[in-house]
């Protein structure tokens, strides 16, 4: 959807590729032209190379913008672009490869001088190894598979026992999710946070930095909660970090959108982490405080434009914090929530950015990342931008399945987080301790409610036996639904 | 109209009736000013004594939540003067309930046996979906009268899991 919103505004026709899943998604219905790639199994569609360059090639299209997640990091597929005439939305297949693989890319950063974790940048070649260097830079240790992210292949190492075991396994868990066992080690950092800079070069050598985000708010490795700017990165820092997230694009020779990742400790030294080639899922929050479009830049920047614009043209202006809304429930350990969604009221309203593809009705596949919407609340300052966003939350409702959003609540009205007090072990922290009781005092004004609703609105197993509950599962809820689209236009005329 | 409700098990009885203005409305016996209208379908906008309520309406695969605000309760409506005749809530229902799968996944094991007693809010089997696992507790104190989805099975969400009664 973003990109295709992105493609409309710049009077460039868009075309979507779907899985059998996704036929009723958002971006079929919006984009100008859409066809059908395959199976869900994301092998058989998303992954397939021919698939997607066979549609390019009937639909003529001039350009790929591949996304996040799936063929957006995989330099064999820019490589194929290229071969097929297509223009990848992107950097060049090399700079891909060289920052693909996160060894490769600590070796390019420590030729280019980039401050980076101690450890190795090559590939442990045995256990014995994997103990010198640990004496060498101190445990703890983490040790991480070069291939990987999302956590896989990683291990945290408190003491030299624990760590050929540990090896092992992180070894075997590399090759089963990347196909390859390579895996480094670094020293473990405490308690870090996770602060990114965004990177923006384009194809004539010009490259800036668009401010960082702050990302350390993640369950399991994967971001749940991002801001920019990072409430401890003050001007200074900010040129620092800046500066030297240029210096590893230019080492890659690095163009189109991109970021840097950076750990930081508690005496706010920062550490080259990786690199991602690719623009990310939180670039709103950077979009909202520079003012510019990151996505018209990208296809511009493909088209061979030059920056429109200077380091010094760049300013960073109120604060923006966005919540990635998932098909999940919080209090079944974030089990996936796939379902219909059967009512869905969205927030608007000042400082408020909703980048969603869900509407009533869909039917929230199981077989994809599970990510439902993102919710951006924009302010002057940090705190506008918490209480427009708890605002924009308390208006949110999506029924029919369950969603990470009353984990959102807990975040914004914790006074650690509102200190801006995070690191990346911030909420593992907060979800051990007890959330506050929920306040039950409307039990009454439900069961008001409860008879209201049978007697207005009533759903198709009400009728008859006057019974809420529905008595069978699919069936029931698609039934009333329909029922229910039926008796609405009646009911309007009641008032 | 005359409702049994139970709203998270706890019973209430309902009198409701359209009114010239808002509706007539005595819960327990006690007397209620209620202004409602229907702002769309599943969503009842209430006052009650100047204070504003947004209810929404939620079906599951296997419950109806009432949201009032941010808050969800479970609820249950009977008119007990339909044919059906009188019951009382899930939890103390004399008839047998169906257990449905909230979600597609398999069924890795089944912990309490056909012939068993079970409590409210105790696990019978354990659905896995995604590597995850989802414990389906029983809705009411009984016996497990029958286990539809033996350990092995593939279920769909909607399905029926097992019967207690």
């Amino acid at each position: 959807m973003r990109v295709i919103r992105a493609c409309r505004e710049l009077g460039i026709a868009s075309v979507a590729v779907y899985s059998d899943v996704d036929r009723a998604s958002s971006h079929v219905r919006k984009a100008d032209e859409a066809y059908h790639i395959g199976p869900s199994a994301a092998a058989e569609s998303y992954l397939n190379f021919t698939k997607i360059l066979e549609v390019a090639k009937r639909s003529r299209a001039d350009a790929i913008h591949p996304g996040y997640g799936f063929l957006s990091e995989n330099a064999k597929f820019a490589q194929a672009c290229r071969d097929a005439g297509v223009k990848f939305i992107g950097p060049s297949p090399a700079s891909m490869e060289m920052m693909g693989s996160k060894t490769r890319a600590r070796q390019e950063m420590e030729k280019a001088g980039v401050p980076f974790v101690p450890g190795t940048s090559r590939g442990l070649k045995s256990a014995d190894e994997a103990e010198q260097v640990a004496v060498k830079i101190g445990y703890p240790v983490m040790l991480k598979a070069a291939a990987g992210g999302g956590g896989k292949g990683m291990r945290l190492v408190h003491t030299p026992g624990e760590l050929k075991p540990a090896l092992q396994s992180a070894q075997s868990e590399a090759e089963r999710a990347f196909g390859d066992r390579e895996v480094y080690i670094e020293k473990a950092i405490i308690d870090p946070r996770h602060i990114e800079m965004q990177v923006l070069a384009d194809e004539h050598g010009n490259t800036v930095y668009l401010g960082e985000r702050e990302c350390s708010i993640q369950r399991r490795h994967q971001k749940v909660l991002e801001e920019s700017p990072s409430p401890i990165v003050d001007p200074d820092m900010r040129r620092r970090m800046g500066e030297v997230a240029v210096r590893v694009a230019e080492a890659a020779n690095y163009t189109n959108a991109g970021t840097v990742e950076f750990l930081v400790d508690q005496e706010k030294n920062f550490y080259f982490l990786e690199m991602n080639t690719r623009l990310q899922v939180e670039h709103p929050v950077t979009e909202l405080i520079t003012g510019l479009d990151l996505v018209h830049l990208q296809i511009r920047i493909a088209a061979g434009e030059k920056l429109p614009f200077r380091q010094e043209d760049v300013h960073i202006r109120g604060h923006a914090i966005e919540c990635r809304i998932y098909a999940e429930d919080p209090d079944n350990n974030y089990f996936p929530s796939p379902g219909r969604i059967t009512l869905l009221l969205s927030p608007s309203g000042p400082g408020i950015r909703r980048d969603s593809g869900m509407y009533e009705g869909w039917m929230v596949p199981i077989d994809y990342d599970p990510l439902l919407a993102k919710l951006i609340g924009y302010g002057t300052d940090r705190t506008q931008a918490i209480s427009r966003l708890t605002r924009a939350l308390h208006e949110y409702f999506v029924g029919g399945i369950k969603t990470n959003i009353s984990l959102f609540r807990r975040i914004l009205t914790d006074a650690d987080f509102r200190a801006g007090k995070v690191d990346t072990g911030y909420l593992d922290r907060l979800l051990k301790s007890q959330p506050a009781p929920i306040r039950r005092e409307d039990a009454e004004v439900a069961a008001i409610a409860a008879g209201i609703f049978a007697m207005l609105d009533p759903t198709s197993t009400v009728a008859g036996h006057g019974n809420l509950s529905p008595s069978s599962g699919n069936g029931a809820v698609d039934g009333v639904a329909a029922s229910g689209w039926k008796r609405a236009a009646r009911i309007e005329g009641l008032g | 109209m005359v409702y049994d409700v139970a709203i998270d098990g706890k019973r209430y009885r309902l009198e409701l009736d359209r009114a010239q203005a808002g509706w007539h409305c005595r819960l327990d016996g006690r007397e209620i000013q209620v202004d409602a209208v229907l702002a769309r379908r599943d969503v009842l906008s209430v006052l009650i004594g100047g204070k504003a309520y947004e209810i929404k309406r939620e079906h599951t695969a296997t419950d109806v939540h009432l949201w009032v605000g941010s808050v969800p309760y479970v609820a249950e409506l009977r008119d007990p003067r339909s044919l059906r005749g009188r019951r009382g809530t899930a939890a103390d229902e004399k008839g047998p309930r169906k257990l449905l799968a909230p979600m597609p996944g398999k069924v890795v094991r089944v912990l309490i046996g056909e012939g068993q007693p079970v409590e409210v809010g105790q696990s019978i089997m354990v659905v896995e979906a995604m590597k995850m696992q989802n414990e389906i507790k029983s809705p009411k104190k009984g016996i497990v009268q029958k286990i539809v989805a033996a350990e092995g099975a593939n279920v769909n969400a909607g399905d029926v899991l097992a019967i207690v009664e």
